[in-house]
Parts: C-alpha cells; sequence; structure tokens
C-alpha cells in the first residue's frame, strides 16, 4: 500500500473538481458512493463529456453539481428538472442528468417530476433517497418512513412515505430501477442503462444519512446503516412496480422494474408540427451552431 | 497406484501455476473520512484501521494483507471519498 | 420553404400579438409558458410561429416550472422567454433570482392585471412596478421596459432580448392590459434593419477561462453548456471560477458586481421620450398606457396656454433619477398618473429631492386614467394650487 499519488491518480479524477475534493458530505454518506457510480456510468457510455450536462436541486445531493467536472447547473430548490427540460430541448444532443434528494424532486418538486415523466423528457434522473432533509439537519420528508424520528417528527411521523418508483411508472418513466448504496455494481450498470435509453429514465439509491436520520432513529454507525439497509433488500427485478415496496421496516425491494420504449416529447413534438416542418433538425435555425 | 493429491479447500487444482490477478491498494490521505467501508466490504479482508490518521483526524485504512489483493476494485467503488483504489500490480511493477 | 421570422410590413395586431413578433424577430426560438389572463395570446401566437420556425414552445405545468425551463433554455445557447400577469409573476420571482445571480439572459413579459391575489384577471393596472424591482429576494438591480403601445411592445421586446443578452440578465417587459389587448398598426422593418445583440463569448482556452471573471464593462463572457468550456453554475453565492464562496468578501465581491452591472452602464439603458420640455413648468412623467392619457392631456392643456410637458418613461428600471433630478428645479410641479395606489411616484417624489411638488394621479385599478383627470391636475399645478 502506498499513499503517493504519482502512481497513477484515481481513475475518476477526469471527472472531478478535484481542487474542491474532499467533498462536503460527511464520513459515511451514501452521496459519495452513488456520484462514483454516475461517473462510472458516464465513462462507461463512451460518450464525449462537454455533451453530457449535470443538472441539480438543493440539498446535500444538490451539492453534486459542483464536484462533476462537467456542464454543471446547480439550480433552485425543486426545479431541477424543468430547468433540465429547457437545457435539453435547446440542446437536443447533449445528454442531460439530473441528480437530486428525495425531498426535493418529490416533495417541492414533485409537481414536476409527474411532468416530466408524463411528457418522456429525454433526461435521466437520479434519485438519492436518504429518508430525510439532510442538509437542514433532518427534517421529515415525503420519503421518512412511518413512526421514524426526525427533527420536525420528534414523537415519529405520522405520514406514510412515497414509493417513488411506482410514482415514476404511474407518471410514463420508460425506465425505473431501485438499489442500495452497497449495491454498486448493480447501480452503475442501472445508471449506465439509464443514460442510454431514451425518455425518462428514473433510478432511486436507498442511501446513509448517519449524521441526521441515521442518529436520531439510532441506527448505528454509517457502515451499520450500509448492512442494514442491503439487509433489508430483496432483488426482485421485473415485477409490477407498485409491488416494489419500499420499506425499511419489512423489506426493500430492488431491481429493474420498468424498461419500457416510448415516444418523447420530441418525437411527439416534431411528428405535431411535421407539416409545417417536415425534418424539425433541418430547419436552418437549428443548424447553425449555437 | 498413485498417491492421491491433498487438495486446499480454497486451491484449484493448478494452483501451483497460476499466477492469478494481484492489486495494489492506494489511498489517498486527505481524501478519506475513515468510514470503513472499504474495510468491511473487502471480499478478501486486505484491510483494516491503521493507527495512522490524517489531518482531519480520521483513521486511514491500510493493506495488512497485501498479497491477498486481487484487483477487484471493490473498494474503489464503494468509496464516497474516491479516496482508494486498487491497480494491477504488473502495472506498479513495470 | 420555411416562414419568416420577420414579418415585415404594416400590420394591424394587438400589443401580445406584437410582442411574440418582436421575440421572433429578435431571435428567440424557446418559449416555455402557462395561459394567464391578459398574456395568454403572447402564448397562443408563440406557439404557432415557433412551431413554423423549427423553434420549441412547451406549455409548462406551472410559472415557476416556466421560469426555470426558459432559464435552462438560455444556458443551452437559445434565446429564451415567457409571459405571464401578476399571479403568476409572483410565482417566478424566485427562478428570476436564479436568473439574476447566475446572470443568465431571457425575457420575460408581464401582461399586469389588477391585483392584489386574482384580483381583476381582465382589466388594466400598473400595479407591479416595485414588485418587478424587488419582487425577488435579497439585493440586485433589474431592467424593466414599460411600452406604450402595440408598435412599442414589438420595438421593446426587441430591446429587451438584446439588453438581456448584453447585460446578462433577465429583462423584463412591465406591459399593461390595455396595451396588450389593443389592436393598432405596428410596422416590422426588414430584417436588416433590425439591430440584434448576442452574448459575448469567451476567447480564452477552457483552462484560462473563468464563468464570473468580468470585463472592464463588468460584464463577463458567456459559454454555454456544451460549448466544451465545463462551466459550474450555481445560485450560491460564487466567486469568478463559479463555485460556492461562503463568507461576507465573497457575497461583497458578486453583489456589488451584479449592481454595478447595471448601474455602472445606466446611461446605455435608460431611455425615455420627451415632449415639450424645454420650457415646462408642469411636468407630467408617466408610463405605459397612462403616458398615452398624459400625452393627450398635455396637448390639451398646451393649447390651453399652459407650458405642460412629459417625461415618458421607456425604461422603468433603473429609473432615470439623474434626469428627474436636474429639471425637477425648474419645474412647478410634477404629475404622475400611474394605475395603483402611488409606486413609481416614490421613485419620482426621491429623485426630485423636495425641488417642487410632486402629485399623484391613480386609481387602484380596473380603469384607465383619463386624460382629463390629469388634465385637471395640470392646470391645478399651474395655477400654483398643486
Amino acid at each position: 500500500m502506498t499513499t503517493q499519488k504519482n502512481i497513477t491518480p484515481h481513475p475518476m479524477d477526469s471527472l472531478l473538481r478535484t481542487e474542491r475534493i474532499p467533498h462536503i458530505w460527511c464520513p459515511g454518506c451514501g452521496i459519495g458512493t452513488v456520484f462514483g457510480a454516475v461517473l462510472a456510468a458516464i465513462k462507461n457510455t463512451g460518450w464525449d463529456p462537454n455533451q453530457i450536462a449535470m443538472v441539480s436541486g438543493i440539498g446535500c445531493t444538490g451539492r453534486m453539481a459542483g464536484y462533476i467536472k462537467l456542464d454543471s447547473f446547480h439550480t433552485t430548490h425543486g426545479r431541477a428538472i424543468p430547468f433540465a427540460t429547457g437545457l435539453k430541448l435547446a440542446r437536443p444532443d447533449t445528454k442531460v442528468i439530473v441528480v437530486s434528494g428525495d425531498g426535493d424532486l418529490f416533495a417541492i418538486g414533485g409537481n414536476h417530476f409527474i411532468h416530466a415523466a408524463r411528457r418522456n423528457m429525454d433526461i435521466t434522473v437520479i434519485c438519492v433517497n436518504n429518508l430525510n432533509y439532510g442538509m437542514t439537519g433532518g427534517q421529515q420528508a415525503p420519503s421518512t418512513p412511518l413512526g421514524a424520528k426526525t427533527t420536525t417528527t420528534v414523537n415519529g411521523s405520522p405520514e406514510e412515505p412515497f414509493n417513488f418508483c411506482y410514482l415514476a411508472s404511474a407518471c410514463g418513466a420508460s425506465y425505473v430501477a431501485r438499489w442500495t448504496a452497497m449495491q454498486v455494481r448493480s447501480l452503475r450498470s442501472s445508471i449506465t442503462e439509464a443514460m442510454q435509453k431514451r425518455g425518462f429514465t428514473f433510478v432511486e439509491v436507498i442511501t446513509p444519512c448517519p449524521s441526521s436520520f441515521g442518529r436520531r432513529n439510532r441506527m448505528g454507525s454509517a457502515l451499520e446503516m450500509l448492512k442494514f439497509y442491503h439487509g433489508r433488500s430483496v432483488i426482485r427485478g421485473d415485477i409490477d412496480p407498485k409491488d416494489a415496496s419500499m420499506d425499511i421496516d419489512k423489506e426493500i425491494v430492488v431491481g429493474k422494474f420498468v424498461d419500457i420504449e416510448r415516444p418523447t416529447f420530441m418525437d411527439h413534438y416534431e411528428n405535431a408540427n411535421r407539416h409545417q416542418i417536415p425534418n424539425w433538425r433541418m430547419h436552418p435555425d437549428n443548424q447553425k451552431a449555437r | 497406484m498413485q498417491k492421491k493429491k491433498q487438495y486446499s479447500v480454497n486451491q484449484s487444482a493448478d494452483a501451483d501455476k497460476r499466477r492469478g490477478r494481484q492489486g495494489h491498494v492506494i489511498v489517498i490521505e486527505d481524501r478519506c473520512k475513515g468510514c470503513g467501508f472499504c474495510i468491511a466490504n473487502c471480499p478478501r479482508q486486505v484491510l483494516s484501521f491503521s493507527s495512522v490518521f490524517n489531518a482531519k483526524g480520521y483513521h486511514l485504512p491500510k493493506a495488512v494483507d497485501a498479497a491477498k489483493c486481487v484487483n477487484c476494485h471493490f473498494c474503489e467503488i464503494l468509496c464516497p471519498d474516491f479516496a482508494i483504489y486498487s491497480v494491477a500490480l504488473s502495472d506498479i511493477n513495470d | 420553404m420555411f416562414a419568416k421570422a420577420v414579418l415585415t410590413g404594416t400590420h394591424f395586431i394587438n400589443g401580445d400579438q406584437a410582442c411574440c413578433e418582436g421575440a421572433l424577430a429578435a431571435g428567440c426560438r424557446f418559449f416555455a409558458g402557462y395561459p394567464i389572463t391578459p398574456a395568454t395570446e403572447i402564448a397562443e401566437s408563440i406557439s404557432r410561429r415557433l412551431a413554423e420556425l423549427g423553434g420549441i414552445y412547451i406549455q409548462m405545468e406551472d410559472e415557476i416550472a416556466s421560469m426555470a425551463a426558459i432559464l435552462g433554455a438560455s444556458w443551452g445557447g437559445v434565446k429564451s422567454m415567457t409571459s405571464t400577469s401578476g399571479p403568476g409573476f409572483s410565482l417566478m420571482m424566485e427562478n428570476i433570482g436564479l436568473g439574476i445571480c447566475t446572470e443568465t439572459p431571457c425575457v420575460i413579459c408581464n401582461v399586469q392585471r389588477a391585483g392584489p391575489s386574482t384580483g381583476l384577471p381582465t382589466l388594466v393596472a400598473q400595479g407591479d412596478m416595485m414588485q418587478a424591482r424587488w419582487g425577488s429576494h435579497g439585493h440586485y438591480e433589474i431592467i424593466a421596459l414599460s411600452p406604450a403601445s402595440p408598435q412599442e411592445m414589438f420595438d421593446f421586446t426587441i430591446r429587451a432580448f438584446n439588453l438581456s443578452e448584453q447585460f446578462r440578465i433577465p429583462v423584463i417587459i412591465l406591459a399593461d392590459e390595455v396595451i396588450g389587448h389593443m389592436n393598432e398598426r405596428v410596422v416590422i422593418p426588414s430584417e436588416e434593419e433590425i439591430e440584434i445583440i448576442d452574448r459575448r463569448k469567451p476567447t480564452v482556452s477552457r483552462e484560462d477561462y473563468l464563468p464570473y471573471k468580468a470585463d472592464a464593462d463588468g460584464i463577463a463572457p458567456m459559454a454555454n453548456c456544451g460549448d466544451g468550456y465545463r462551466i459550474h453554475i450555481t445560485g450560491l453565492t460564487h466567486d469568478e471560477r463559479g463555485y460556492p464562496a461562503m463568507d461576507a468578501k465573497a457575497q461583497d465581491n458578486m453583489v456589488k458586481r451584479l449592481v454595478g452591472k447595471i448601474r455602472n452602464n445606466r446611461e446605455k439603458i435608460i431611455s425615455t421620450k420627451t415632449l415639450f420640455l424645454d420650457d415646462a413648468e408642469v411636468i407630467v412623467v408617466a408610463y405605459g398606457i397612462s403616458a398615452r392619457s398624459a400625452m393627450q392631456a398635455v396637448r390639451d392643456t398646451r393649447k390651453d396656454g399652459i407650458k405642460a410637458g412629459l417625461i415618458k418613461l421607456e425604461t422603468i428600471w433603473p429609473f432615470p433619477e439623474e434626469l428627474i433630478r436636474s429639471i425637477a428645479p425648474q419645474a412647478r410641479a410634477l404629475i404622475m398618473p400611474e394605475i395603483n395606489g402611488g409606486q413609481m411616484v416614490l421613485e419620482l417624489e426621491r429623485a426630485a429631492c423636495g425641488a417642487c411638488p410632486v402629485t399623484l394621479v391613480s386609481n387602484y385599478g380596473g380603469a384607465i386614467i383619463h386624460p382629463d383627470l390629469i388634465h385637471a391636475a395640470i392646470d391645478k399645478a399651474a395655477k400654483g394650487k398643486a
């Protein structure tokens, strides 16, 4: 073992803003692992990094955009998806990846999520689900399990959480998968598939938040949380998403649940307007270098 | 009659001929936050906490059984901090 | 084979339609919006026109999404716009702030109606003037224009795009329901006669480029997404690299530059039209539909022998305080008609610095200000009873 850097750099350094590493996430936070999986997926695709953009929202996961060495946009709370929509429609050849947390995507951002999925906007959305609002200290989120303690539910959450995969599927997502942070190899594959697939693709990752959620619910160290979620997980691909339950007291169903072909928003837009412009990309204004 | 060769449970029949993959673990000191993911999950139990700690006070992992590393990269892909990775031993020795 | 973006010729159209044509002439090829009276016709017109021009119209799920989408499209290198009225304008405020902080060119047309709240959806007001200036949280400067005719809706929309590209800032067009819905002659010139300004692009390599390192005029060259510069853009207070910088010094640096970018360049931005100002004793300062009423009143009182004059505000923000400060001492009175409880009149009073009395002629919304009311105010002021 050596601690020198001059042998070869870390394989992901070419995609990291290394001057900002170490990053701000807590020891044992799962976001870094998901970040590594996203970077690996980007390398797997073999695409030109200049044609890939990341858009994030507000929260711990939202900070990911600040560490990736690609065109990246750290937008307002809940609004990463509509921003990404505009970006993608302006630059159809750019691959747009949205990475954000459970609260950002499904509480304040919920409306935007369901409409982008309905439209089958050609973007990939990665949800880091740590069961609370971490950045602000650990408040209840739409993912918080019933009865779990958070700073705003000291006697246990009185709300049942969403099943994000079920929601995404119901809204029309063309690819839906869920993994825990321990299952990094499957996660890398899923994110690669999601990025390479046309349409609205969604991957949810159950990750430890040791500083807030874990501490308040006495889940032990980050490592113990990682093992716990993994232990609760059961792999069932190709089941009905409504049965892909996300229940940390019973079972966390992981796997790939939806992988369908559906026309995207642009497919329909070009089709609807084909009498005026037979081939959208051939319009002079779409040929100009931007 | 030939004496039956004794095989150890964890060895293949041609273990004495095969070199197998060998890896070398590198830790980037100032990135590590001592979470222990790599140590607990290395499939070959190569790593454990060292007594060394970095400037932020985190104990780093170290390869206590370096020869057992097979360059599977699991520590590398699990690490949330881009602080540990493995390279093929042959790449170092060249 | 393809439709024309610039419909050169003389048209008889309403202000909303003129705004749409101005946007297309300026090069807008992305519109994200939501229907709201009295701005819906902008969305309807532009949805038809963009379909024939290779652009994209998308009706977002709400105004918050609309504002976010036009920022995204702008970073994708496409000139983008949205339109709305009061309730939608309120929803857009947070993302307008994001646009200001990230210095994103785009245009928002607010066709004002009476508020507060749902108010009078189909009736005129000019009640969002201060909101355009201060509606988003934090401290910043903004550019806002006030057209007083469908012709100006066309011309000022082009100007709005040019200002937004030049100064890298969302520009607000503060129209009102009467201007939006009135039909008048609009002359669209030939394409060659229309000046288009595009955002300044970086001239250095990726390694040397700093997204928020400004040139001498306070404006930083803008690399778009996909240009190969691997930019990081955030609404957090940031340094020249675009990276979050969380301290008072960084805040001072960033906000000072954002504010200075507009304030130090205000002579290039501020635009007013004056009528009979040279010897004016009673000066009416007006904007939007109220400037039309004021023009009538000033002409009528001149015929009566009163030395009335008019300053028509074309840019509302930045406010032309130097002009007011210079003419207030010579005036017997300043009169401002506006369809609100008194918003721009506060700026007028501030700029006049007590040099002369300032009179407000107003109603809270629902009807234009009749020229007779302004005429009466001018009479009163001329007789020294202002």
